[in-house]
């Protein structure tokens, strides 16, 4: 079984000579299918960075990463965004829908952007939208919706292409408690079904749904601990 | 990801912001327009003259004085003897018919009413032949009115119905040329506008009468020449050429104070003055459209802007930038057809009407012109903005507030 994350060695530099900034110093880390990791760090950290290598929305200056067995280092920007599409699904703080679309059509993008015939791309993102409990709000627009229910159309987004990892950035830094319970109950959930998920957050509430917390700080990993087996319930 | 797919996305992208988007659509709406009917204008013009000189006949050589005066001081004005000495079966065998014309324009009373005629022609009966004019109704004058210098008058239709309306029967009445009573003797057919002048705003006298009471003994505006036929007008050019050459006292290598003109010499130099016109108005449209083009790649600008999270969002989700350039595209290119579709629509139903005289004639070439121009001005103006939205990287879009 491969790894859904293989780092090591990952370094980012911002600059260069005096006024380089050394974002992340050496980062090694492996997440194996499955796992459910929260990465938490102060603002600064370089968490953000790591979120944007993992995310494949950049490339680290030095160091390698495997993504699902994929070296993404060497790849130029079409094949980048052909990763992305296939092998992450992003959830991020602002949600991120495309404004004026309905939730479904918001779910579709990404098999729009893989080539998949109508009909199985309704299907799907009908699918991914009642694993989140909202298929009765399918042809809702976005304005619509509560923001609880908005960041639920970008988890069923992010779930529909079937990819290797969820990668979300601090999901419910936007949201009320009750929104947050929401999602996390969804996180949870898509878990206990096998989805690999990766959070990056600084909420001590919300790593303690997951199975392993990562610390990052000043670029570099500070701290590793599995917190609870993987499949146990909190 | 396929065309059809980058389609959806750009309708949804216009049809978000429905008012923006017809208002770009208008800017190529009317330049796409203006590009078909001014040319259809300028078409017709042309159309109308070439249709105004056939009418002439081909068989017609026009003697006006030269313009400047020839040969200065000792340039000699066209006289009624030259145009008689013109008929002349030895010296001139092809030449049928020629008639002295003095053009002048006048006010025209009758009761209350006062009419400016654009043309009051001076002239002998042969001219009405010539100039393939025929009687509505009445008679013409003959040539006894010539010789007596009898104050009688055919009218154009135009100008029968200006000055006695469409009810009254014209002849016999009595009409005022500046203060000058003719009686009208006929009226003619319609001939139609030649785009520059109307043929039927007319008013034909005989030349002795029109000589001594509105224009005077000058030179004669023109003489309208008959030949044979069609194939004898070059013969008849030169035979009058060498009649007025030897009555000018003009010796070979001189310069003429006359010029001669046969219809289709005459068709020429009016058309490539509509040409010009033509050529003027088709500029000023393509101008429009130009206008129109940059109004496209202004509000495409302002919509990749706009929608840069957007565009980050599709590109963190895995759309290539192929399918960046492509919707974006596809939106200015949409934008630009339909304008480009109903300016075509509304340049065919505007060239319907008469527009100041002239009957706009549609030159196919031209809605293909400008429809193909509209499309490229979609894609042309449209790649600068939809470039720089595909070479956005996803994490700065995703960053932007």
């Amino acid at each position: 079984m491969n790894p859904v994350i293989a780092v090591s060695g990952l370094r980012k530099t911002y600059g260069a000579g005096e006024t380089a900034v050394h974002a992340l110093r050496g980062v090694e880390l492996t997440v194996w299918p499955g796992e459910y990791v929260a990465i938490m760090g102060a603002s600064g950290s370089g968490k953000s960075t790591l979120l944007n290598m993992l995310g494949c929305l950049d490339i680290p200056t030095s160091g390698q990463y495997l993504l699902d067995g994929f070296g993404v280092g060497k790849l130029n920007e079409r094949q980048l965004a052909l990763l992305r599409n296939r092998k992450i699904g992003f959830i991020f703080q602002s949600f991120n829908l495309v404004p004026r679309t309905s939730a479904l059509s918001n779910v579709e993008l990404p098999l729009v952007y893989s080539g998949l015939k109508r009909s199985e791309r309704r299907r799907r993102s009908l699918a991914a939208l009642e694993m989140v409990g909202l298929s009765d709000r399918a042809k809702h627009l976005p304005s619509e919706l509560s923001g609880g229910q908005i960041q639920r159309v970008a988890v069923a987004r992010a779930l529909v292409t079937g990819p290797a990892m969820l990668l979300a950035d601090e999901p419910t830094g936007n949201l009320d408690r009750h929104s947050t319970e929401d999602v996390l109950g969804v996180f949870d959930r898509l878990n206990r079904l096998g989805r690999t998920i990766v959070v990056i957050t600084h909420e001590d509430e919300v790593a303690a749904h997951a199975h392993r917390v990562v610390r990052v700080d000043d670029g570099l990993i500070v701290s590793d601990e599995v917190t609870r087996a993987v499949g146990a319930v909190s | 990801m396929n065309f059809f797919e980058v389609l959806r996305f750009a309708v949804r992208g216009l049809t978000a912001n429905k008012l923006r988007s017809a208002l770009t659509t208008l800017g190529i709406t009317i330049g796409v327009a203006a590009v078909i009917l001014l040319v259809a204008v300028g078409n017709g013009a042309s159309a109308a003259i070439a249709a105004s000189i056939q009418g002439l006949g081909t068989n017609v050589v026009n003697v006006s004085p030269a313009r400047g005066g020839g040969q200065g001081a000792s340039a000699r004005p066209l006289t009624v003897q030259d145009a008689h000495a013109l008929v002349d079966p030895v010296g001139a065998p092809d030449v049928k018919a020629a008639s002295p014309v003095v053009n002048t324009t006048a006010t025209a009373t009758y009761g209350q009413t006062s009419y400016d005629i654009s043309t009051v022609a001076g002239t002998e009966p042969a001219y009405f032949a010539t100039t393939n004019r025929d009687l509505a109704q009445g008679q013409l004058f003959t040539s006894e009115d010539v010789t007596a210098a009898r104050k009688v008058v055919v009218l154009g239709p135009t100008t029968a119905e200006s000055i006695f309306g469409s009810s009254t029967d014209a002849v016999g009445k009595n009409v005022l040329l500046n203060s000058i009573q003719f009686t009208v003797v006929g009226v003619l057919q319609a001939k139609g506008s030649t785009g520059l002048q109307n043929a039927d705003d007319v008013a034909i006298a005989p030349i002795s009468a029109v000589q001594n009471s509105l224009a005077g003994y000058g030179s004669l505006s023109q003489i309208a020449v008959q030949a044979t036929s069609a194939d004898s007008v070059s013969l008849a050019q030169s035979e009058i050429t060498a009649i007025l050459n030897a009555r000018h006292g003009i010796r070979l290598g001189g310069t003429a104070d006359y010029q001669i003109q046969n219809s289709e010499q005459l068709l020429a130099t009016r058309t490539s003055a509509t040409e010009t016109f033509t050529v003027l108005l088709a500029a000023v449209a393509a101008i429009s459209l130009l206008v129109g083009g940059i109004g496209v790649t202004n509000i495409m600008l302002v919509t990749v802007t706009e929608r840069i999270r957007e565009i980050g969002i599709r590109k963190a989700i895995g759309a290539p930038r192929a399918a960046i350039l492509g919707q974006f595209l596809a939106e200015a290119t949409m934008l630009s057809l339909f304008g480009g579709l109903l300016g075509v629509a509304i340049g065919l139903i505007g060239s319907e009407f008469t527009i100041s005289g002239i009957k706009p004639v549609v030159v196919p070439s031209s809605i293909l012109l400008a429809f193909a121009v509209s499309a490229l001005i979609g894609l042309f103006f449209g790649s600068f903005p939809a470039n720089r939205a595909a070479k956005l990287r996803p994490i700065d879009a995703l960053r932007h507030e």
